[in-house]
């Protein structure tokens, strides 16, 4: 089976982020809370991979350590996700049209008016910013995305004649779920969990800019951002680097998520006629 | 001079040779059939006539359609030619029409493309050509949307956007293999007076010979990209020459050599069934309207006897069957099985669905994509509270296995490494594995090509006599009913409308609608009638 | 058989829908509008439930909330006298709610003037900026979808693709500043940021806007691009395309009579999603810009704890969020004549 090149690529380009984050719990290059004002903005260079910033700290380590945080709120936010709203999309469809169906999208339809900056407003507001309300708040907007997939693949599952058989056979409908059309929608899920992850990742970055994702001292590279912004002018490398790590690591996920696709769904294939 | 002369047509898509050096003539004013299994090539034929083709398809030879060669015009000119000179139709009725334009939109849209009428002219034009095609204007207003039409209604506006423009030519690639049978009447009904009537050629593709036998003008027989046959109707049939024909006239006609087992013990009894469903509530005050889909059903079927069900779509025969095998439970009556009480989903008892099994109509979605064969011939174990472990259910799957023809290697692959043909075997596997007593075959033969078919009902024959198996077996198809079984009910709008013994309910139906449908369905005995 | 008779003039009934007459279309626009009107209203109150209870339920009470651990007790007990939170749970609700329908959304604890005022005068901003990367992001993503799905496969397809692929990726902010750094400050054709207000005049306030909007709209234009593009390729893999075909439409024509409009269709709900994705990212892109839009106010209300604020706005934004889905499910039914007949 050939590998897409998309995959290839994509997941080589999130390997690599993903090696920088694990990597940073046993070494970086320089540490990331100790400050050197002395020698702040330096240039790129040799002993300076990406430079230093405003407090003199080495930006290839805050880079490094920076991705923990964004991939440890992507996936746990896209767990979040996968664990309730699956189940929940499950139980829609194979209750289809009793009013546990109905309360199950109504509630979808709830959280959609929320978006997860508003629903990170929200939770902040209240509990305070932190990495994990975060997590909490982008993984409160995945589940009605996951279960709204799920509702719909399983759907179209439940009419095809082989869940009958499985009815003839006396099987109830939540071990119908499991064994039948579990196995059938993980495809789908897979390459939907790519594409939120990737979107966690992006959420993460635009919560730590506005100041409502991880503090300080935990590296962020939204916060990166944040901070860089007045000094742009003058040492835009502050800005590139926690940039075009985020750009990467986004574009590495969604080019894996298109070659999974390529892979798991040889529906596209098929040819008609 | 022929109205289209097609000469050594070959048609490869992506390197695979679809057509093989393909000739044949189209008189004006006279019907063609062509007849052929899936993979013959056939509609691939309309397709490179019409240049439909999907891309990576490479085409030579000659159509000559008057003074134009059709495979090597330019595409404009085939756009002209289109719906003006030529034109054709689908199968799928259903899909075949924009959902988001009206239907006299879209017959209109043919007169204007051509700019043989501005809007207001072909919108009168279009409400002539619906009235002909048999959708007249108070039922059928050209505001109509698609969506509001049944499959027959809809090929119809299919059928009217198609002749607008009175074409020499109408292609109807298998018209009515998706439409009921008295349906498939009508519409045949009415491309043969549209033939008669405007002196209109029809080439009609067909799976199926019967309804070629008794409408065309000439018939030519396709196998694997080739004309294996071709001739005028009455002489190929009545003297066929090319072996595969042969094999072909016979699968249409074939009856499984079988026995009338029945005995006098009831196996299955259904008494006074009815089954409603509630509509979707139409205002938000009072009560939803409910329709009934079984209406006070009853009737015994017995042991060891095979038992028919006819019927077209919506006479309720998918619901009745449904509440037999106790996957939702009836609003009113009764069914028993053995004496003992159906009841639906989680009511029902272990012992009691041990007794009957089902096999489907769709050989493609009857099965797990991603389970092995041996999992899936394996899963009514399920019901059993001591079902075979390790060698014993080894050997229970390769005992089913064999019995249905295929081996015990067939076990460990996956379903898409099989055939249609090869699927239902493996559908009747699974149903057989718990040696039930009855088995409900839900219009198990119907997707299969003719061949196969008859390949298929020999086997259930050998099969219910070998395991003492009774039959359910329902069908629209009432040739197929006709081979197989002892008795027949004819249901119609949620009644059984007529009952008896196969043979004497086929040759004296006693019901108007019984009568009904034996008339619309084409026999292949009706060749001498097409030539009259 | 006989395939001799004249065309049967008789119909089989089979259609499921009862006949309905001329102006009946227009009575079923009407009974979707009014089902989707009560569902809409069945989501303010849900929402308003959620919000009232996160803000007002949750931190116990929102009085000692607000000033902190050490505040006195005195001060304490004036708030919420203030704040009207001696009564019940439900009734606090009720007196929430109708004072919002009468357009008192009560007053800012750290600004101490009535939160209307407040948000009037900045929802001017995000509103607009919204809306125009709502149009930006609209107008670029149509005819690169269409050009896309045209010249499938081909090398204008595949740079498009690639490009989008990168757009999708760009957070906003980033984007943002990039623009700043480039057109404000290297080139001087816009500035940094900073908003003149409307009264100054509409050109030079939409100019304000430019920037903000164009970083706004980009990923989300590369987003919809994709989308519109395998809208099209699958509308054209439908069977009416071909009949559209046999009848003798070119390519051309039949792409823009048929395939077009069809494709459009499951691209209005994604044009409505955007318009919230693109209000929150409104609210995120007002810190690069320094524009006084609703964002710097939430965001302060926020470490303020500046619960009236934040309750407000919240639930102005999920109300903007409801009725841009109102619309854009009017808009499908409008479309598509198969919706209209759901209740």
């Amino acid at each position: 089976m050939r590998i897409p090149r998309s995959l290839i690529i994509g997941g080589a380009l999130f390997a690599l982020f993903l090696a920088g984050a694990l990597i940073s719990f046993v070494w970086v290059p320089y540490n990331v809370e100790t400050l050197n004002i002395a020698g702040k903005f330096k240039l790129p260079s040799g002993t300076n991979w990406f430079g230093t910033d405003h407090f003199g700290r080495d930006i290839f380590s805050m880079i490094m350590v920076g991705a923990r945080t964004s991939i440890a709120v992507a996936i746990v936010a896209v767990g979040i996700g996968i664990v309730v709203g699956v189940p929940l999309g499950l139980a829609a469809a194979a209750n289809h049209g009793s009013i546990l169906d109905e309360v199950i999208m109504r509630g979808n339809d709830l959280v959609f008016a929320f978006p997860s900056l508003v629903i990170a407003i929200l939770i902040t507001a209240v509990f305070g910013p932190s990495a994990v309300n975060a997590i909490i708040a982008i993984g409160i907007f995945n589940i009605p995305v996951f279960a709204r997939i799920s509702r719909g693949a399983a759907l179209s599952i439940w009419t095809l004649d082989y869940i009958l058989s499985a009815r003839v056979a006396g099987k109830r409908a939540w071990r119908i779920s499991v064994e039948h059309i579990l196995p059938n929608i993980a495809n789908l899920l897979i390459v939907q969990g790519t594409i939120q992850f990737s979107l966690g990742i992006l959420a993460e970055a635009a919560l730590s800019y506005v100041g409502l994702g991880a503090q300080p001292p935990t590296p962020s590279w939204g916060r990166m951002l944040a901070d860089s912004q007045t000094m742009i002018s003058f040492a835009p490398h502050l800005a590139l680097f926690p940039g075009f790590a985020i750009v990467f690591t986004v574009l590495g996920l969604n080019l894996m998520g298109d070659g999974l696709r390529d892979i798991l769904d040889p529906k596209i294939r098929r040819s008609r006629r | 001079m022929s109205l289209l002369s097609v000469k050594n047509l070959n048609l490869s898509i992506h390197g695979d040779a679809i057509l093989k050096d393909v000739s044949f003539d189209i008189q004006a004013g006279e019907v063609l059939g062509v007849v052929g299994e899936s993979g013959s090539g056939k509609s691939m034929m309309a397709f490179s006539l019409m240049q439909l083709l999907p891309s990576g398809a490479q085409v030579s030879g000659a159509a000559q359609f008057g003074d134009t060669d059709l495979l090597s015009i330019s595409e404009k000119k085939m756009c002209s030619l289109r719906g003006q000179d030529m034109a054709i139709i689908f199968q799928e009725p259903m899909t075949a029409l924009n959902p988001v334009k009206t239907i006299g939109d879209q017959v209109a849209e043919t007169l204007i493309v051509h700019g043989k009428a501005n809007r207001r002219e072909a919108l009168q034009i279009a409400r002539e050509r619906l009235n002909r095609v048999g959708l007249p204007a108070d039922r059928f207003p050209l505001d109509r949307y698609p969506h509001q039409l049944s499959g027959g209604q809809r090929q119809r506006v299919v059928i009217a956007l198609a002749i607008a423009l009175r074409p020499k030519l109408l292609i109807a690639d298998e018209p009515t293999t998706a439409l009921d049978v008295t349906t498939q009447a009508q519409i045949l009904d009415l491309l043969k007076s549209l033939v008669d009537d405007e002196g209109m050629a029809l080439t009609l593709i067909t799976h199926d010979l019967a309804v070629v036998a008794g409408l065309a003008d000439h018939v030519a027989i396709m196998k694997k990209g080739e004309i294996v046959e071709a001739g005028a109707t009455a002489r190929v049939f009545s003297n066929m020459k090319h072996p595969y024909t042969r094999q072909l006239l016979a699968a249409s006609d074939h009856v499984p050599k079988r026995e009338n087992q029945s005995t006098k013990a009831p196996l299955l009894e259904v008494k006074s069934a009815i089954r409603n469903y509630t509509l979707p509530r139409m205002s938000i005050f009072g009560k939803p309207p409910v329709f009934r889909a079984v209406n006070n059903v009853s009737f015994t079927l017995r042991q060891g006897e095979s038992l028919g069900l006819v019927g077209e779509s919506g006479c309720g025969k998918s619901t009745l069957t449904r509440a037999i095998l106790g996957l939702d439970p009836l609003q009113g009556g009764k069914i028993f099985l053995d004496g003992q009480v159906v009841r639906a989903g989680r009511f029902m008892d272990p012992v009691q669905r041990r007794k009957m099994q089902v096999v489907f109509q769709d050989p493609f979605g009857s099965f797990n994509p991603r389970h092995k064969v041996a999992r899936l011939v394996a899963e009514p174990f399920f019901v059993m509270e001591d079902p075979p472990r390790g060698s014993a259910l080894t050997a229970a799957i390769n005992e089913a296995l064999t019995s249905v023809g295929l081996t015990h290697d067939d076990a460990d692959k996956y379903i898409h490494e099989f055939s249609g043909g090869q699927r239902q075997r493996i559908a009747i596997a699974r149903a057989l594995i718990i040696k039930p007593s009855l088995i409900v075959l839900d219009e198990a033969v119907s997707a299969l090509d003719v061949s196969i078919r008859a390949q298929i009902l020999d086997l259930l024959a050998e099969l219910s006599e070998k395991f003492n198996l009774s039959y359910l077996f329902i069908s629209h198809d009432l040739s197929v009913v006709r081979a197989i079984t002892d008795r027949v009910l004819v249901m119609k709008s949620g009644e059984i409308v007529e009952s008896g013994p196969t043979q004497e309910v086929f040759d004296a139906p006693a019901h108007a609608y019984t009568n009904q449908l034996i008339e619309a369905t084409p026999r292949l005995s009706d060749f001498n009638a097409a030539t009259g | 058989m006989q395939y001799r008779r004249p065309c049967p003039a008789h119909l089989r009934l089979k259609s499921p829908f009862p006949f309905t007459g001329p102006a009946s279309s227009i009575y079923a626009m009407l009974q979707f509008a009014i089902s989707r009107l009560i569902s809409l209203g069945l989501s303010l109150i849900a929402a308003s439930v959620v919000i009232f209870a996160v803000i007002e339920v949750i931190p116990g009470d929102p009085a000692s909330f607000m000033l902190g651990l050490n505040a006195q007790e005195d001060t304490v007990n004036a708030l919420r006298d203030e704040l009207g939170l001696n009564g019940s749970i439900v009734s606090r609700y009720f007196g929430w709610i109708f004072g919002m329908l009468q357009g008192d959304f009560g007053t800012s604890y750290t600004y101490r003037v009535p939160v209307t005022e407040l948000v009037l005068a900045r929802v001017w901003v995000s509103l607009p900026l919204t809306i125009y990367a709502l149009i930006l992001s609209t107008a670029i993503a149509f005819p690169v979808g269409l050009i896309a799905a045209a010249r499938r496969g081909k090398v204008t397809d595949l740079s498009i693709m690639g490009g989008t692929q990168l757009g999708v990726a760009i957070p906003n902010f980033w984007f943002a500043m990039l623009l700043v750094l480039i057109f404000a400050i290297n080139l001087r054709w816009f500035s940094a940021g900073g908003f003149p207000g409307w009264d100054e005049g509409v050109f030079t306030s939409l100019k304000s806007l430019t920037l903000p909007a164009i970083a706004l709209a980009l990923p989300q234009a590369s987003i919809l691009a994709r989308i519109m593009r395998s809208s099209i390729l699958d509308t054209l893999d439908q069977d009416y395309i071909r009949t559209a075909r046999a009848k003798g439409l070119s390519q051309r024509q039949t792409v823009l009579k048929h395939a077009l409009r069809n494709a459009m269709i499951p691209v209005l709900t994604i044009i409505g999603m955007q318009f919230s994705f693109l209000l929150a990212g409104a609210i995120i892109i007002e810190n690069v810009f320094f524009l006084p839009g609703l964002g710097r106010l939430i965001f302060q209300g926020i470490t303020q704890r500046d619960l009236v604020v934040v309750e407000s706005v919240v639930m102005l934004l999920v109300f903007a969020v409801i009725i841009v889905t109102f619309i854009v499910d009017l808009a499908y039914a409008a479309v598509d004549p198969r919706l209209r007949r759901k209740s």
